[in-house]
């Protein structure tokens, strides 16, 4: 039977542990907001992006480009977008779930966020390179990855690029998706944050017989690796999206929990209390009934 | 009088959205005077300055490299930098700038030459912007 005293330390110490998840799930709920407006923001760019690709393939005519090159081997990079730090839920252990499923031998791994690369070292697949990104990921950090995978394809080490990511559902909902980025097979538009709800970006060129310059080859040339690079931008939002929605609800039940502990804790103390009363007085009682 | 419909866009955010009567903008082919019923025309965008007009009313941007599609009512400027010239803090580019040349001093790799310089060129394109006319 615990005394008074130990029940009492730990209603403290719980309450502050309280204290913590209640204040990291303000943190990630703010933080989730921004995330999300950021997701929505690149939509027109997103929606112009894929107008100006179709327009541009329906112009080139037979098109081709290395990036567009399907091979036959079997080697493969996959992009992991993990977070850089834990306490959010099952997120990265649903998307860790998902990577263990490959083969180790022929796939090679290229991590965005600490834990994926931690998790990836510690089963001892082959890590090529990781890369960081911030809470509001930047353009430039996206660049740098897309730029990294796209050499590694046209290098021929790998066969295919693929990337495994969170989606972002909702604030409830986030799953583990797989995404083909290499070879890009026919040009199709940017598919990230298109809701489940929405088609998938069909290409709609707007029929007009547009002038290239200096030809039409060239500016869908670079079109299509910034296409790529947008493409993995957007997927680095969603991610960001889903970690701060996890966490905010991880957090969210982590407090409450606290909160039922507290009461119970506080139930089992105020009864114990009592017993104590009783016992005191029932002793001061027979001491009286004793003596008298 | 006709107007075009300006957009510039960029991967965070929609920077700017108006009718406007004239716009020029810096091609990867050399500078580009565009008025309504222009041709359909695509190319690519370089560092330099936007400027758009609608009366006596003018608007300059600095604006990153990118691309251009213009039709005859439209003229949509995707690009990963877009600023207003009013918004263009000089003391901040000329720091970021300063900063980009004493980076490029040092020893770094492809990747971040490569940053460095593209952090560099939006500066000066902010600046060079921002002192025209002075």
């Amino acid at each position: 039977m615990p005394s008074t005293r130990d029940i009492r330390r730990r209603i403290r110490s719980v309450k502050n542990t309280a204290q913590i998840t209640k204040a990291m799930q303000m943190v990630a709920s703010s933080k989730m907001r921004k995330a999300q407006l950021a997701a929505l923001a690149g939509r027109p760019y997103a929606q112009q992006m894929n107008s100006m690709l179709a327009d541009a393939t329906a112009k080139a005519g037979d098109f081709t480009h290395p990036l567009m090159e399907s091979r036959s081997g079997h080697r493969t990079a996959v992009i992991l977008v993990s977070t850089d730090k834990g306490l959010c839920g099952a997120l990265n252990s649903n998307l860790f779930r998902e990577a263990g499923k490959l083969a180790t031998e022929s796939t090679v791994f290229v991590c965005a966020g600490k834990k994926g690369a931690q998790f990836i070292t510690r089963t001892r697949r082959k890590l090529v390179a990781e890369f960081t990104y911030k809470d509001a990921p930047l353009f430039s950090e996206a660049r740098a990855l897309s730029r990294f995978v796209r050499e590694l394809f046209l290098k021929g080490e790998v066969d295919r690029v693929d990337v495994l990511f969170t989606d972002f559902v909702s604030t409830l909902v986030q799953k583990p998706e797989w995404r083909t980025l290499l070879p890009v097979g026919v040009i199709k538009g940017v598919q990230a944050g298109v809701g489940p709800g929405e088609s998938p970006a069909v290409l709609q060129n707007s029929g007009m017989e547009f002038q290239f310059e200096p030809t039409a080859q060239q500016v869908l040339g670079e079109l299509l690796p910034h296409a790529l690079n947008f493409e993995i931008y957007q997927i680095l939002l969603e991610a960001k999206a889903s970690e701060h929605s996890s966490r905010m609800v991880a957090m969210k039940n982590a407090t409450d929990n606290a909160k039922q502990l507290i009461k119970d804790l506080t139930l089992e103390y105020n009864k114990l209390r009592q017993a104590n009363i009783t016992k005191e007085l029932l002793e001061i009682t027979t001491a009286q009934m004793a003596l008298g | 009088m006709a107007t075009l419909k300006l957009e510039i866009v960029t991967p965070e955010a929609k920077i700017f959205s108006e009718e406007v009567e004239m716009v020029t903008l810096p091609g990867s082919e050399g500078e580009l005077g565009i008025f309504p019923l222009h041709i359909p025309y695509m190319t690519r965008l370089t560092h330099g300055e936007v400027h758009a007009r609608r009366g006596a009313q003018n608007f300059f941007l600095a604006v990153g490299e990118g691309f251009v599609e213009i039709t005859g009512e439209k003229v949509v400027i995707l690009t990963d930098m877009a600023i207003r010239a009013e918004n263009i803090d000089e003391a901040r580019a000329e720091e970021a700038r300063q900063r980009a040349e004493a980076r490029l001093a040092e020893k770094l790799d492809a990747e971040e030459i490569a940053r460095v310089n593209a952090a560099l060129t939006h500066a000066a394109t902010q600046l060079k912007v921002k002192r025209r006319g002075r």
